[in-house]
């Protein structure tokens, strides 16, 4: 694979264009610089560090228990599944047998958690590319997938409901009830959804062939989840590596041929409905029992390195975690869907028009602060 | 017909009030210059509180389609929000950025609503209440209504903004590209009327609308017309000039204050004026809707004023471009230009030799 000739292109009478830091389509604080042509796009170039808060670094002086709640803050649409990921890891070096209703419940919140960031993606999708109105109706599911969240967690964005050993509390009483009623409300309206955007010519237009990346190309940028799967590369951690009780549900792992906006459009869209397949399945069979396994006051690790990957509503989040045996990590290194995804952007948008870059970085999926962590 | 039934029309006060000054003032230029300066300030005062209302109507009808509520505090129904919109606008400091060609920078503004102003001179708004019935009406509305993308170009281009620059060269190409789509619409009506004169395309229409009147032909030029002043006017789904998820807000990115409301105020004026040229040109105007032989229903219709029945068909048309921007996602540059040169151009060409032919054989109804 070539790169894209980054010394050819000099700044001196290039028509260069800031994207970013404050832009209304980057979704945050992401830096794009872009070399254009009158309205093509020569050259981008992504420039990090707007919104690193050493995540990283402030985890080494945490405790096992503590550090978990960071990630909450790096990719916000997915807390829930940045937490479990900690939470295996810890769990993998205590070496403790986690209670099943624990395992069942943390799985639902995951893909409530996958359910309701794909609905926030699917509105700004639409926003990004100009309709307004889809954001309001992605909005709508959401919002009641994040009461879901606020009765049982008591919080709608940073959970911070995962703990070595299994949850927190247990459920909330109303959970059952007001998930299944979720769950048939998506299934009514994400026909509403297609109506909206899917079908729509010009919609149709500007993601069909634009932002084209092959399946070796994706393989060797190091894509993951649904930007990875639309280029077709089988790459769901679920089917891969079960983790958490994953092995025991029955669902699809979605791929597109495509590689183009419109498959990554399709792969999330198809995502959600797998997504609601998983929690129906669970959600009369949540186990009785302990919520949490026996760990003691103070965790300690013993000496050693552990890995664990999960799946995120953006890719695959590793967490590599070293132990010397004291009470909080050595050093934590995360393996961030977004950082790799987002640096497939450039050789995407090359010959690509201001308009399709953002339908791509849209149809990406970034969240700023799981890049800058 | 034309027998209007309320004692009081709009055309009766404005000639007791032409009678009344004459008496006052003679027949002299003292006259003329009031009747002028009256009917400007009346223009101006009308269209700004009619944009007001548009600002409204246009937040609450996408609040309609967003599945929430809109403005609905202040005032009854949210009506005089947009009053406390442009209080709060007045006062904001109009910045002008320092790097910016100051002297364009703040002309263009200006530019796009004096343009916007000149237009509505032709339009009809009820029976013989016109101010400016000029024999080529059709051919001033388009002229003039051209003259708006110098504003953005100079607004673009002062403002010093690569964002802006980009927005105003996307505007250039597309005005100047959707102008001819809408010329040939109008043509097609001019052709079957035989006259560029907005009072006697209206009088065309007195037994039916052109609309139900010219077959398929006109309802292709109706629908094409409404595509491309939708983009003349340059609002979603092609509002690539602000496009404001690609370049923040195009070409008045670096605008503010009332200098940035004027920019809005040309906008609503010219959904005002592209409806209302629909409406005049294609919808009878201010003729109220005929049944064919339904009498008692066509002198129930007559007992609607002309103002009514023009405002109503335009608001009509209005709520439909509304409906787009709600609905639609933004065309890229480049599908733009498509869509007019290689669709609704050669469609508009071949469909104005249709309506000749109609024309030459009298097959309309």
């Amino acid at each position: 694979m070539k790169l894209l000739g980054d010394d050819e292109i000099s700044e001196d009478g290039e028509f260069i264009i800031n994207m970013g830091p404050q832009h209304p389509s980057t979704h945050g604080v992401l830096h794009l610089k872009i070399w254009l042509n009158g309205e093509t796009i020569i050259k981008v170039q992504p420039n990090l560090g707007y919104i690193h808060r050493s995540i990283e670094k402030m985890s080494e002086s945490l405790s096992y228990r503590n550090f978990i709640f960071a990630t909450s803050r790096m990719d916000y649409l997915s807390a829930h599944i940045n937490n479990l990921a900690c939470a295996l890891t810890v769990e993998q070096g205590l070496e403790v047998e986690i209670p099943e209703r624990a395992q069942v419940i943390r799985i639902i919140l995951s893909e409530l958690t996958r359910l309701a960031s794909h609905q926030l993606w699917w509105g700004s999708t639409g926003l990004d590319l100009g309709a307004v109105s889809p954001f309001f109706y992605g909005m709508r599911e959401r919002e009641s997938i994040l009461e879901i969240m606020e009765e049982t967690c008591g919080a709608r964005l940073t959970m911070n409901f995962m703990v070595p050993g299994g949850i927190m509390a247990d459920i909330h009483p109303d959970f059952q009830r007001k998930t299944k009623a979720i769950l048939s409300q998506i299934k009514t309206n994400i026909k509403e959804y297609d109506d909206l955007l899917t079908g729509n010519v010009i919609f149709e237009e500007r993601t069909k062939g634009v932002g084209i990346i092959s399946k070796e190309d994706a393989i060797s940028f190091g894509m993951s989840g649904p930007c990875a799967r639309a280029s077709g590369v089988s790459c769901d951690i679920r089917k891969w590596f079960p983790y958490s009780g994953y092995e025991k549900v029955q669902f699809e792992e979605i791929l597109e041929t495509s590689g183009d906006c419109y498959g990554r459009y399709m792969v999330r869209m198809r995502e959600m409905l797998q997504s609601v397949s998983i929690i129906e399945q669970l959600i009369d069979n949540i186990p009785e029992g302990e919520i949490q396994a026996k760990t003691k006051n103070v965790i300690k690790l013993p000496k050693g390195e552990f890995y664990q990957k999960v799946e995120t509503a953006r890719g695959e989040l590793g967490v590599y975690l070293v132990s010397d045996g004291a009470a909080s990590p050595y050093r934590i290194k995360y393996r961030s869907p977004n950082f790799s995804n987002l640096f497939a952007l450039p050789q995407m948008s090359k010959g690509a028009k201001i308009g399709d870059l953002v339908a791509i970085m849209s149809t990406l999926d970034l969240i700023i602060p799981d890049i800058d962590r | 017909m034309n027998h209007t039934i309320l004692a009081i029309s709009l055309s009766s006060i404005a000639n007791s009030m032409h009678q009344s000054l004459q008496a006052l003032l003679g027949d002299g230029f003292a006259l003329t210059a009031t009747e002028m300066l009256i009917q400007g300030l009346s223009l101006i005062v009308f269209l700004v509180i009619l944009c007001f209302y548009l600002g409204w109507m246009e937040r609450r009808v996408a609040a309609f389609m967003q599945i929430r509520l809109g403005p609905n505090r202040v005032g009854p129904q949210g009506t005089l929000q947009i009053i406390a919109d442009t209080i709060k606008l007045l006062l904001k400091e109009g910045l002008t950025p320092n790097s910016s060609d100051k002297f364009l920078f703040n002309l263009a503004p200006m530019i796009m609503v004096i343009t916007s102003f000149l237009v509505v001179a032709p339009l009809a708004f009820s029976k013989d209440f016109q101010l400016w019935d000029i024999n080529i009406g059709i051919l001033y509305v388009s002229a003039v209504s051209s003259i708006s993308v110098i504003g953005i170009l100079m607004a673009g281009w002062s403002s010093n903004n690569k964002y802006s620059l980009l927005g105003a060269m996307r505007s250039g190409a597309q005005l100047v590209s959707y102008e001819l789509s809408i010329g040939l619409s109008l043509i097609s009506i001019v052709i079957l009327t035989g006259s560029l004169q907005m009072s006697d395309i209206i009088n065309s229409q007195s037994n039916g609308w052109w609309l139900f009147k010219g077959h398929i032909p006109v309802i292709i030029s109706f629908v094409i017309f409404i595509i491309a002043s939708t983009a003349e006017i340059n609002r979603a789904p092609f509002d690539l000039a602000e496009a404001e998820q690609e370049l923040t807000a195009g070409f008045h990115t670096e605008y503010s204050g009332m200098k940035f409301a004027m920019f809005l105020l040309s906008e609503y004026i010219n959904l005002f004026i592209a409806s209302a040229i629909a409406a005049t040109i294609f919808l009878g105007g201010w003729m109220p809707l005929h049944l064919g032989n339904f009498e008692a229903f066509n002198h129930v219709m007559d007992f609607i004023p002309g103002f009514v029945w023009f405002m109503g068909k335009t608001m009509f048309i209005i709520f439909i471009i509304m409906w787009f921007r709600w609905t639609f996602p933004r065309l890229r540059v480049d599908q733009l230009l498509n869509l007019e040169w290689k669709y609704l151009l050669p469609i508009s060409m071949i469909n104005t030799i249709f309506i000749t032919i109609i024309a030459i054989y009298g097959w309309h109804f």
